[in-house]
């Protein structure tokens, strides 16, 4: 593991150090230490090369790419509505909010407005895509540092709603179920049943998750105060979500820029103090009781109507017109094959997914196809800022610091 | 403070260095030579009344007609003030290279090292500019770039398959 070569440096202790003068000059030398791309706690296929000085991390590289699929050359070779699936291999553990942050960026670029119903159908789903997404964080996170219940906790209770999403769309991780203008099918009754029955549920077992980890000592021992990046340091470093908050940064684009059903809900941005590990864990867990409230709302307030934008030269009809209608099957073939003319011009539109800030840059020349597609990953993003974050901690905090992040790397390499 | 105001403000503080000022979908773009990039960013960054603290992304466009080929995308964000802006220079293929804005911003340390590896735009004074999303020995160019095939390069038809059926 160690490499004689230039990096091989000889310290002395520290001659003010008390007893120093009885102890021989030690020669000590940095190891360079490679995790990776295959450890089970990379979250997927994460590389990272860390340079150590006893079990202190003193530099740590990222190598990232594993995953690279060019995602984002891809979309140039298809229409709009062809990208959408592409959007749920991205995080693939929350694809719902991957949609909908593309979709919403397309709506912005074409200008359409998303009628009442589906803006509150999308809120709902989304927010229910976020609770999946903190249980799978917490579980894996949790299991990370060595608490294994947890997880089994965790992935209990996300197992009812990946059964929703089946029920829902007929998928449970790659679900493509909004579309541009609108989303692809309501609610049932029965999907509107059991997600009652999960809201009733759901509460007292975030308590219990908590009661879990908040008596664990290992566990308030390995986050607390552990990672800590300064509110500066974390705008500078472009972070966002829970990762930015976590350091006292009052930044949600559903309060800053508000879209869809959410100005029309009551909710708080939950804030950390201190920026270390275990205030975005608090914070994640906070957000879990957010979007109850948040889904508890939407179903109260939510309205008959269409779940649709009625623009035909855009948005798709519904799929029981094309069985039965020649024009709409018409329609729905231009719409998938040689896709709407979008307007010249460019836009970014970010999205507060549960990471942090999911943006799509998107530049049109008209035609059918975007011109050009950027991704902004938080996940990417945040592994920027790594290598500041875990400078001095122990070898150990290695996988907390990326687990904290809530990395996924289909989303961070693309 | 509004887009025009936002506009209006840079202008009044740069009488040269911006070329066009652009409105539209609510989103202010800003197209600005390529020397005086670092100094607008600046004095973006410092303002008062600017206030850009977040960095939102960056990201580039190919325009291979052009004589400026290449275009450099900046947004910026203020979290204090809630504005937005979005920064752009035009460079040539020739002397592919503009300021590094990693002084100002961390954040675009990684963000334009993926710029240089998917679109080969290089950073004056990055700290660390390699690929970062492709292998270090990547030779075969730019993936982003317009003139790089959008369905590869056809090798996966003249891979040499076993013909292991028996005789």
């Amino acid at each position: 593991m160690a490499f004689e070569d230039q990096r091989t440096t000889v310290y002395k202790l520290d001659p003010a150090h008390p007893g120093s003068e009885t102890l021989p000059t030690l020669r000590t030398e940095e190891l360079l230490l490679n995790m990776g791309p295959q450890h089970p706690a990379t979250h997927g296929v994460l590389k990272v090369i860390l340079e150590l000085e006893g079990e202190r991390l003193v530099k740590s590289t990222p190598v990232l790419g594993f995953l690279h699929r060019g995602v984002e050359k891809l979309a140039e070779d298809g229409t709009y509505h062809q990208f959408i699936p592409h959007t749920d291999r991205l995080d693939y553990v929350c694809a719902m909010y991957n949609n909908f942050a593309y979709c919403r960026a397309v709506e912005k670029l074409m200008n359409i407005t998303v009628p009442d119903r589906a803006e509150y159908l999308r809120t709902i789903v989304a927010e229910v895509q976020r609770i999946i997404g903190h249980q799978f964080w917490l579980g894996t996170q949790a299991l990370d540092i060595g608490a294994m219940t947890v997880f089994f906790y965790c992935f209990r209770d996300r197992e009812i709603l990946m059964d929703w999403f089946d029920e829902l769309c007929g998928a449970r991780l790659t679900t493509s179920w909004y579309r541009i203008g609108g989303v692809e099918r309501d609610f049932t009754a029965s999907l509107l049943d059991k997600l009652n029955q999960f809201l009733d549920y759901f509460p007292p077992k975030i308590d219990e998750y908590v009661v879990f980890l908040e008596t664990n000592r290992i566990w308030i021992g390995r986050t607390k105060g552990v990672a800590i990046i300064s509110a500066e340091d974390a705008v500078s470093f472009g972070l966002s979500g829970p990762t930015l908050r976590g350091s006292g940064v009052d930044y949600d684009l559903r309060k800053a820029e508000p879209y869809s059903a959410y100005p029309k809900c009551e909710f708080s941005v939950p804030l950390g103090k201190n920026g270390d590990t275990y205030d975005r864990y608090w914070i994640r867990v906070q957000e879990l009781y957010e979007s109850v409230k948040i889904i508890r709302q939407c179903l109260e307030q939510m309205q008959d109507g269409p779940i649709m934008a009625d623009v035909p030269s855009v948005t798709l009809p519904p799929k029981q017109r094309v069985f039965t209608n020649l024009e709409s099957m018409i329609q729905q073939f231009k719409l998938f094959s040689q896709g709407f003319d979008a307007p010249r011009g460019e836009i970014y539109c970010g999205t507060e997914a549960h990471k942090g800030e999911l943006g799509f840059y998107i530049v049109s020349t008209g035609g059918g196809k975007p011109y050009r597609l950027k991704i902004r990953a938080p996940s990417f993003i945040h592994m920027g800022a790594f290598d500041h974050m875990s400078r001095g901690y122990m070898i150990s905090d290695a996988v907390t610091i990326f687990g904290t992040y809530d990395i996924v790397m289909g989303e961070c390499d693309r | 403070m509004s887009l025009q105001e936002l506009a209006s403000r840079l202008q009044e503080a740069f009488s040269t260095g911006i070329v066009t000022t652009a409105e539209w979908r609510g989103e202010l773009t800003v197209t600005v030579t390529r020397d005086r990039l670092h100094e607008i960013a600046q004095f973006l960054h410092n303002d008062r009344a600017m206030d850009f603290d977040y960095i939102v992304h960056v990201s580039s466009v190919d325009w291979p007609d052009d004589e400026e080929r290449f275009e450099v995308v900046y947004e910026l964000y203020s979290i204090r003030k809630r504005h937005r802006i979005r920064l752009k220079a035009r460079v040539p293929e020739s002397d592919c290279i503009v300021d590094s804005l990693t002084d100002l911003w961390k954040g675009a340390d990684f963000m334009e090292r993926e710029v240089y590896d998917m679109m080969g735009i290089r950073f004056r004074n990055h700290p660390d500019l390699r690929r970062i999303l492709l292998p270090d020995d990547y030779t075969e160019g730019y993936p982003l770039r317009k003139d790089f095939p959008l369905r590869g390069k056809g090798w996966r038809d003249t891979f040499e398959f076993l013909d292991e059926t028996p005789r």
